[in-house]
């Protein structure tokens, strides 16, 4: 029953890497397991009315929308939802190849607070690529009613990011989600990541390759990260960081709804 | 200089020898741990039940035995208060726009308009607005909400698992539950929905059959020509069941053609194995109730309506026009229904009912309206104003019997596309030759059912 303006529109495909410089202050990425309330979240921060419902894998199209906040117009794009970004399948690697390659001023990962241990895989995915997140712990009112409490400020210090919980649907911590994104973006807070500490195996083949990792993608890329992607030998990304750092684009290209295009 | 990554990723190789798959999961597992582990000191339960209690709905509605008989339940409860809670306020607005006619009737006499004028805008565009709302509007303005309170609730994806199997028998993706649960409300959206489906094959399957399931445009034409036909055969207070069973009923043959047609295209055209997939079982929400009445009242009613009324205003006053301008002594309109006719009444129509789903190519909600106008333009000028003048028209006037009505619901369900949804096709497979065949297939099998269904019954005597 997804009949909006915007699913029986005309849509339109374009290099989403370039639309991020258009008319606003900064560019906001939204990321998030399926079925956390991302759509929600997203109109509840622009106003704009996808279509939600309570099933995985609903939004198809991606939506791009904009609101501003003390002044700043912040553009939001609603990347795909997915478990990881391990680059499993078109959607994962459509959302790690955004948070990487067109480096959003910052990044909302929207976990459900009902299941908070699955949700956080993808947030500690996203963190290894950068630091500039705010944690948006959803559906704290379904959380609530189910006897759930989450300590947001230990959350918040265990992560080293600024978390909120929210109740999209009601508008609950919406305004304190934009405050929390604003300082991000505007980098105000200065987020202090905890990284994911591997096994000791791990950690010595990093030491050993970060360096060099480093040496040639300098500060643009988050070199730990990318060591992990060369020992995991996951030579699509390796393909599309060459072109990137050569050429300063990427071949990744997805589907945008543009706001008020019916 | 360029930059080459390929000699760190050779030493990398190197460094990790041949334990690369032992040490992706190396990772993944460390990141796990991570997640437990954080997990672990911020959340506390107070009630380990709640989770229980989903597992146990869910063990009923989606049960091997359960499943079904509580889905068909549901698709009868929805349609039960959709049909009888339609049928007052249809009534109340077609008296009441028609009462606003006769005023405008009387306005442009007292200007002294030229009678063209009139027809043209009174007779024409007028009235085909006053079906289209008094027809269209309120099953739509009860089936939305309710459609959407199941969506937010959580059900879709227990149907989708109850039908998964019947699509992998079909040979095609369980997916395709969902997106033919979109298709109830568009087409068009249903089509642009099976992007959830990964392999092109079985998106294919999907795209193709989609159409068999009756979107928000057709389903008030569905219901009201079975209010009309079962309201007055029956007695009043089995007339509001039976009108529902037999909706059901189209709905449930819709979903048997398409599991037929997805098995028939996955032999032939579209051979290849189901491939296999995830799919979760999202927990119960309880649904944000005005939220829902105001989002789809607004989102949904009004933009369906609004397309309805912009495709049916310039329709309505062609349709004046065809009625009007003669060749020969026959209208055009009545040439071009002639023209048809022989077909039609093999397929158990006539050649306005053909007619009316050509002309409603742009939006399957006016395929009515049309038909209406056509009637009263083409007869006598009556005044309709009221539903049940309506099936004076259809029954008196133009010797509609049960089976008129059935073959018109069943053509009405497998037909051509509307051009909304022909556009979304083309735009998703970029392909003319699928395109094409997304229009042929359900009109096919509509001409086929049809002119098999007329015969039998004509031939067992039935009617």
């Amino acid at each position: 029953m997804g009949l909006t303006y915007q699913s029986t529109g005309q849509s339109t495909t374009r290099e989403i890497f370039n639309a991020l410089a258009d008319h606003c202050d900064y560019a906001i990425a939204l990321a998030g397991n399926p079925n956390t309330g991302k759509s929600t979240v997203f109109n509840a921060l622009t106003g704009l009315r996808q279509h939600t419902g309570n099933w995985p894998g609903k939004t198809v199209q991606r939506a791009e929308g904009s609101y501003i906040y003390k002044s700043h117009r912040f553009r939001l794009i609603d990347l795909p939802g997915t478990y990881s970004l391990l680059s499993n399948s078109a959607d994962e690697e459509v959302a790690r190849d955004f948070i990487c390659f067109a480096r959003p001023d910052a990044t909302i990962v929207v976990v459900d607070a009902t299941c908070l241990e699955r949700n956080l895989n993808l947030a500690l995915q996203v963190m290894e690529i950068t630091g500039r997140v705010v944690i948006c712990v959803n559906l704290i009112d379904e959380a609530r009613r189910k006897k759930i409490r989450i300590d947001i400020d230990k959350l918040g210090k265990r992560l080293g990011v600024p978390v909120v919980a929210t109740a999209a649907r009601s508008g609950e911590g919406m305004p304190r989600l934009k405050e929390l994104v604003s300082d991000v973006a505007s980098k105000r807070v200065q987020t202090k990541l905890q990284p994911v500490r591997y096994s000791q195996e791990v950690e010595n083949a990093i030491a050993r390759l970060e360096p060099r990792v480093q040496a040639i993608v300098g500060n643009s890329i988050n070199s730990r990260w990318l060591t992990l992607r060369l020992l995991d030998g996951d030579t699509r990304l390796v393909h599309t960081m060459e072109n990137y750092l050569n050429t300063g684009e990427t071949v990744s290209v997805m589907p945008v709804v543009q706001e008020g295009l019916v | 200089m360029q930059k080459s990554l390929a000699p760190l990723l050779e030493d990398a190789q190197e460094i990790v020898g041949l334990r690369q798959n032992q040490l992706q999961d190396n990772i993944v597992a460390s990141i796990y741990s991570t997640a437990e582990q954080i997990a672990g000191e911020v959340v506390s339960h107070t009630s380990p039940k709640r989770r229980d209690l989903d597992r146990q709905i869910d063990n009923i509605l989606t049960s091997p035995i359960w499943g079904f008989p509580i889905m068909f339940g549901v698709l009868a409860v929805v349609f039960w208060v959709t049909i009888v809670g339609a049928n007052i306020p249809s009534s109340l607005l077609a008296t009441e726009l028609f009462w606003i006619e006769a005023r405008l009737t009387d306005l442009f006499m007292a200007l002294n308009a030229p009678g063209w004028l009139h027809g043209f805008l009174v007779l024409g565009v007028y009235r085909s607005l006053a079906w289209v709302v008094s027809v269209m509007l309120p099953p739509m303005a009860i089936f939305f909400p309710l459609f959407t309170l199941l969506e937010d609730l959580g059900y879709l994806p227990r149907v989708a698992f109850n039908l998964d199997r019947f699509f992998k028998k079909a040979g095609a993706h369980g997916k395709q539950a969902l997106t033919m649960s979109m298709g109830f409300g568009c087409n068009a959206a249903g089509i642009i929905a099976c992007r959830i489906i990964e392999s092109p094959r079985e998106r294919l399957i999907a795209t193709l059959t989609n159409n068999f399931v009756p979107c928000n445009g057709r389903f008030p034409t569905l219901i009201a020509l079975v209010s009309i036909f079962i309201a007055g055969s029956v007695s009043l207070s089995l007339s509001s069941i039976v009108a529902t069973l037999a909706v059901a009923g189209l709905v449930v043959f819709g979903i048997a053609v398409t599991l037929a047609i997805s098995w028939l295209l996955s032999i032939t055209i579209l051979r290849g194995e189901p491939s296999s997939f995830t799919l979760e079982l999202p927990p119960y929400r309880r649904p944000l109730v005005g939220q829902v009445l105001v989002r789809s009242v607004l989102d949904r009613t009004i933009f369906v309506l609004r397309r309805a009324v912009i495709i049916a205003a310039p329709a309505g006053g062609l349709i004046w026009i065809l009625a009007n301008a003669t060749v020969d002594g026959a209208s055009l309109l009545s040439t071009l229904a002639g023209w048809l006719d022989t077909p039609a009444r093999f397929m158990g129509l006539d050649g306005f009912i053909l007619l009316a789903f050509i002309l409603g190519l742009p939006a399957n909600e006016i395929v009515l309206p049309i038909l209406i106008m056509s009637y009263v333009c083409g007869g006598a000028m009556t005044e309709l104003a009221s539903l049940a003048d309506l099936r004076h028209l259809l029954v008196e006037q133009h010797g509609w019997t049960w089976l008129t009505a059935l073959c018109t619901m069943i053509f009405s369900l497998c037909h051509w596309p509307c051009g909304t949804t022909l556009f979304t096709i083309q735009r998703e497979q970029r392909s003319r030759r699928w395109t094409l065949l997304a229009a042929l297939i359900p009109t096919a099998v509509g001409v086929v059912v049809c002119i098999f269904i007329n015969n039998l019954v004509r031939l067992l005597d039935l009617v």
